[in-house]
């Protein structure tokens, strides 16, 4: 690829599978308490 | 949808629904706008659309990019359709646990801080201390309710947890009790502002504190100004070297020093690397959130000079990463391999239904934010959650419930913003606080641009070797 450098690939939607197990931390329990922010979070999922 | 950005001579695509995330050149970059134009109109994008519409590049030019976004567009990451919707309603539908308390260990505090949502501890209440037996009362009611889930949460917080820190040691010590019978986990955080900060406080948070948020904000005027003690005097002098040797015992990890800034410090770059220079490595440093009657809210007329100080500081940042003395700010952070599902991303922060605020006395609400609001008091850790229509209007909400949410880039990030933000702004849940997603959308953008500098980066050395 010539003109497009991909910082990453990765579709949500396969996430969608195996998703939703609910085992990341809350949001608002690590330091922002008056936003919310989920993007940096990283996923638990063991499965 | 596509949302692109030029930042720091990077040219970004972002593909919002497949989360893929492109660094591009100046021509596929105009391409791929075009490309996306023409989507909305329902039309094709043809090479003599193309020509047409940018004569300044060659035909072969033109094909060759086209060909490349057409190529990601086969392979799902680029154009990808929003298919998410039925399945986060469906999901938000299922039967939810509690997983995530955060305790009022204490409605009182040794701060006077101007922006206290809190009104200097005490909440809209008297002051008061959570006794061990409603403590221990909550930690139960999180298991009870947590179902098969492992990790549970539990954040000390206040007021200022540390003017009951007995009864933090004995609630540690019950739900540690917990852990084996009822195969749970407990992650314990505490949030602090330091001034009753000592050896034996840090050693047994370092023993059992998965994370602490040690609360300043930035350079001494600042901090003073807007951190007080309650007589008025300097705060800075007395919490700094507590919370240096603090971030040091805990080798600069599973620490925050968080901090605010406001319409007072608007250049706030300069606390962040403030706290950076004072040997910090974990740092979160948040705009306030205040009515608009304040004199230090922030205004929407300050927007341009905050977006410059986000642009000031991951510049900076990217350079001492450079020099080898980086650190970490929280609201740069993104995770774009391991980062979470799309359920978690478009289900919302969880407040109300997985995350409960716990008062002194034991009464639940939806979050920190809410406590002392009697219309959101949702029921009791002694009799469970009462106001269930109240419970279920948290459940729903989600991106998809929330008109201005559907349509942003950034519902992948933020997973809708915070429901107190937009309550207290707008009178419903369902909305969103405008200011602050403004300034949410500059800094996904720049903590996108850090991860394309530093593939840049590494890219150039592989390239020496």
């Amino acid at each position: 690829m010539k003109h497009i450098k991909t910082l990453t690939n990765k579709t949500l939607k396969s996430t969608m599978e195996k998703g939703g197990c609910g085992e990341c931390q809350t949001s608002c329990q690590s330091a922002c308490k008056t936003s919310c922010t989920v993007g940096n979070q990283t996923c638990e999922n063991k499965r | 949808m596509i949302h692109q950005f030029k930042n720091n001579g990077y040219n970004i695509v972002m593909d919002v629904c497949s989360g893929a995330v492109h660094v591009v050149d100046d021509l596929t970059y105009d391409v791929i706008a075009f490309y996306e134009e023409n989507n909305q109109k329902k039309s094709e994008t043809t090479i003599e659309a193309l020509l047409d519409r940018f004569p300044a590049y060659s035909r072969r030019e033109l094909e060759e990019a086209l060909a490349e976004v057409e190529e990601r567009k086969a392979q799902g990451e680029l154009f990808a359709p929003d298919e998410y919707e039925d399945v986060v309603w469906e999901f938000k539908k299922r039967k939810t646990v509690v997983k995530a308390l955060c305790l009022h260990i204490a409605h009182d505090c040794n701060l006077g801080c101007r922006y206290c949502f809190a009104g200097e501890g005490e909440y809209h209440g008297d002051r008061s201390m959570m006794s061990y037996e409603v403590g221990k009362q909550a930690l139960d009611f999180l298991v009870e309710h947590s179902g098969n889930r492992r990790n549970l949460e539990v954040d000390f917080f206040g007021g200022e947890p540390t003017m009951n820190f007995d009864v933090v040691k004995k609630l540690v010590e019950y739900g540690r009790s917990l852990e084996e019978p009822h195969q749970k986990k407990f992650r314990f955080t505490l949030t602090t502002n330091g001034l009753l900060l000592d050896d034996a406080i840090m050693e047994f948070a370092n023993r059992e504190m998965a994370n602490v948020v040690l609360s300043i904000d930035g350079r001494k005027e600042v901090n003073d100004y807007m951190r007080p003690a309650k007589n008025g005097k300097s705060t800075y002098d007395l919490i700094v070297p507590k919370f240096q040797k603090f971030a040091r015992l805990r080798n600069q990890t599973n620490y925050y020093v968080r901090g605010t800034f406001t319409r007072h410090n608007l250049d706030f770059s300069k606390d962040v690397l403030h706290l950076a220079d004072l040997g910090f490595r974990q740092i979160s440093v948040e705009p306030v959130v205040a009515q608009p009657d304040e004199p230090y809210a922030i205004r929407e007329e300050d927007l341009p000079q905050l977006m410059e100080e986000y642009d000031k500081l991951a510049k900076e940042m990217l350079k001492r990463e450079q020099e080898g003395r980086g650190f970490q700010f929280f609201h740069f952070m993104i995770d774009l391999t391991q980062g979470p599902c799309v359920m978690k991303r478009l289900s919302g922060c969880g407040s109300g239904t997985e995350y409960l605020a716990v008062t002194p006395w034991g009464d639940l609400y939806p979050c920190h934010q809410f406590v002392g609001q009697e219309e959101f008091r949702l029921g009791s850790v002694f009799d469970g959650i009462q106001a269930e229509e109240l419970r279920d209007e948290f459940k729903l909400c989600n991106v998809y419930a929330k008109e201005k949410c559907r349509s942003c880039f950034a519902r992948f990030y933020c997973s809708g913003g915070c429901a107190a933000n937009s309550y207290h702004f707008h009178g419903s849940i369902l909305d969103a606080y405008d200011i602050g997603c403004e300034l949410q959308k500059k800094r996904i953008e720049c903590a996108i641009m850090i991860k394309a500098a530093l593939a840049d980066q590494e890219e150039k050395e592989n390239e020496r070797a």
